[in-house]
């Protein structure tokens, strides 16, 4: 079960799907927000694909970078690569769509919605995910995703950037975390 | 040299001084630093990080500005804080540093925040310590000053965002001023190719010249092209004997006037880490002038703090980047 053997979808095709699924939740007093770094690479792909709806709308948009709020902190530390959220609207009462690429435990969706409430109080808040790579620990689910998979634990999908700006699955292997772990204390 | 500031993968452990810190920590700290900046203009000003650690702030010397931002930096992380003025407290009744930190650690503190008025004395705390406890040192006599060296570099970057291509002049009371160890020694590994330093001899520790910079006794001559201007207090609680003929002398020959700072740059920006002895080292028109950075000096002060103690505390810099 090598991680070659498994065919990804195509990211590119996937946004279509999630642009056309997502344009009839956009109305006046919603707002996107991108959780760093894929989140926000898809929101502003998004931006452009949904631009008429938006501008109609006057759809406001932000990024949040969840770090502060992770709950691994204690055992992880502080990503060296951390950035300024960005969230110039008023979150209080706007109808909240946060955009992630992967979703796998929930966690960084709960980090993102503490992060978001400390902003303001949001009418609602709901969740699109380009992929769902199965495998949740909490009561969270995305409302819109481009694709479901089912992934193990030591299978690590990630979405990439390329320097044209097209997006694109990746998948790798673990390498070996628990041993990692084990130098590090030994 | 053994650097006890590093653990033995290189990730910070406690924060004593610049000087010996890689750049790559100083870069790191200051880039987390602009991500906490924006987290004081939102309706909770506040992040979870340090939620259920108890920050213990050890002032044996006084303070108001350093000890009330890093209070304020603590509770934005979520931290417990307790303020100690221990000048005013066991000290006094004859109980040793070491005994002091003891006792707090028994309380299950986590970190100190020092203030001391011997150089060393947070190195000497951070040598007793168990392992998971950290130290940052807020200022040893004459020794160092790191976040005041951090928060001053991390104001000029949001002024003049190319470090690379600056032209920096410390003005003023360098022989007794920390504050200006810790800037040199930031700025100098940060990449300012060009440090100077403006005093009277007098007010220059012997062989500054070895720490890397320019030493120039005249203002004009110093001041001449430099992009930025960083003044220091005058120590008169640090002097013994006439080192100085008098304030007035002082403030007409290295006092920075609006006329002496017409010798910089024209969009040169001035800095002063406080307590500011108006009419002595700065004229008030400069002060309040539109130079000035005196005040967001204050409130990115708070944002270093929040960053060193979240790596701190995360344990975490650097050594894992991919």
């Amino acid at each position: 079960m090598s991680a070659s053997n498994i065919q990804l979808p195509d990211a590119e095709e996937l946004l279509l799907t999630l642009a056309q699924k997502l344009e009839p939740l956009l109305q006046a007093n919603t707002a996107l927000v991108g959780i760093q770094s894929g989140g926000v690479w898809l929101m502003q792909r998004l931006l452009q694909l949904l631009a008429s709806p938006i501008a109609a709308h006057a759809i406001d948009h932000g990024t949040l970078d969840v770090s502060f709020y992770r709950d691994d902190y204690a055992q992880r530390g502080l990503k060296p690569e951390n950035r300024p959220s960005q969230i110039a609207f008023t979150v209080t009462d706007k109808h909240i769509i946060l955009i992630d690429d992967v979703f796998y435990t929930g966690r960084t969706t709960r980090a993102a919605m503490n992060e978001l409430f400390d902003y303001g109080r949001p009418a609602s808040i709901s969740l699109v995910a380009l992929i769902n790579r199965g495998g949740r620990e909490l009561p969270i689910a995305p409302q819109i995703v481009g694709a479901e998979l089912t992934l193990n634990a030591s299978q690590n999908l990630q979405l990439i950037q390329h320097a044209d700006g097209r997006l694109a699955l990746t998948l790798q292997l673990h390498d070996q975390p628990d041993l990692s772990t084990a130098i590090n204390t030994a | 040299m053994n650097n006890p500031q590093l653990d033995s993968d290189g990730r910070l452990r406690h924060l004593l001084s610049i000087e010996g810190l890689p750049k790559k920590i100083l870069y790191q700290i200051l880039d987390t630093a602009e991500s906490f900046v924006g987290i004081a203009e939102r309706e909770v000003k506040k992040v979870p990080l340090l939620r259920g650690k108890t920050v213990c702030n050890l002032f044996f010397e006084n303070s108001t500005r350093t000890r009330t931002t890093f209070e304020i930096a603590a509770k934005r992380l979520s931290a417990d804080v307790i303020s100690l003025n221990v000048s005013s407290s066991s000290q006094s009744k004859g109980e040793t540093i070491l005994d002091t930190i003891d006792n707090l650690i028994a309380m299950h503190a986590d970190m100190f925040v020092v203030r001391h008025a011997q150089s060393g004395a947070a190195h000497f705390i951070a040598k007793h310590v168990p392992e998971h406890i950290h130290v940052i040192n807020a200022g040893d006599g004459r020794h160092s000053h790191p976040t005041q060296g951090l928060l001053d570099v991390f104001t000029i970057r949001k002024y003049k965002p190319d470090l690379h291509n600056l032209r920096v002049a410390i003005v003023g009371d360098v022989l007794h001023s920390r504050v200006a160890r810790s800037e040199i020694h930031a700025l100098t590994t940060m990449g300012v190719p060009e440090v100077r330093v403006i005093a009277p001899k007098t007010l220059l520790p012997a062989q500054v010249e070895k720490l890397g910079v320019h030493v120039f006794h005249d203002m004009k001559a110093g001041l001449k092209d430099v992009d930025v201007v960083m003044m220091l207090r005058l120590q008169n609680e640090r002097m013994s004997g006439a080192m100085l003929p008098s304030a007035q002398e002082y403030f007409k020959t290295y006092g920075l006037t609006e006329e002496k700072l017409a010798y910089a740059k024209a969009d040169a920006i001035v800095l002063h880490p406080g307590p500011m002895n108006r009419g002595v080292e700065i004229d008030s028109s400069v002060a309040d002038g539109k130079q000035s950075v005196i005040l967001p000096q204050v409130t990115y002060g708070i944002a270093v703090r929040m960053a060193v103690m979240a790596i701190l505390a995360g344990g975490q810099i650097a050594g894992s980047q991919p």
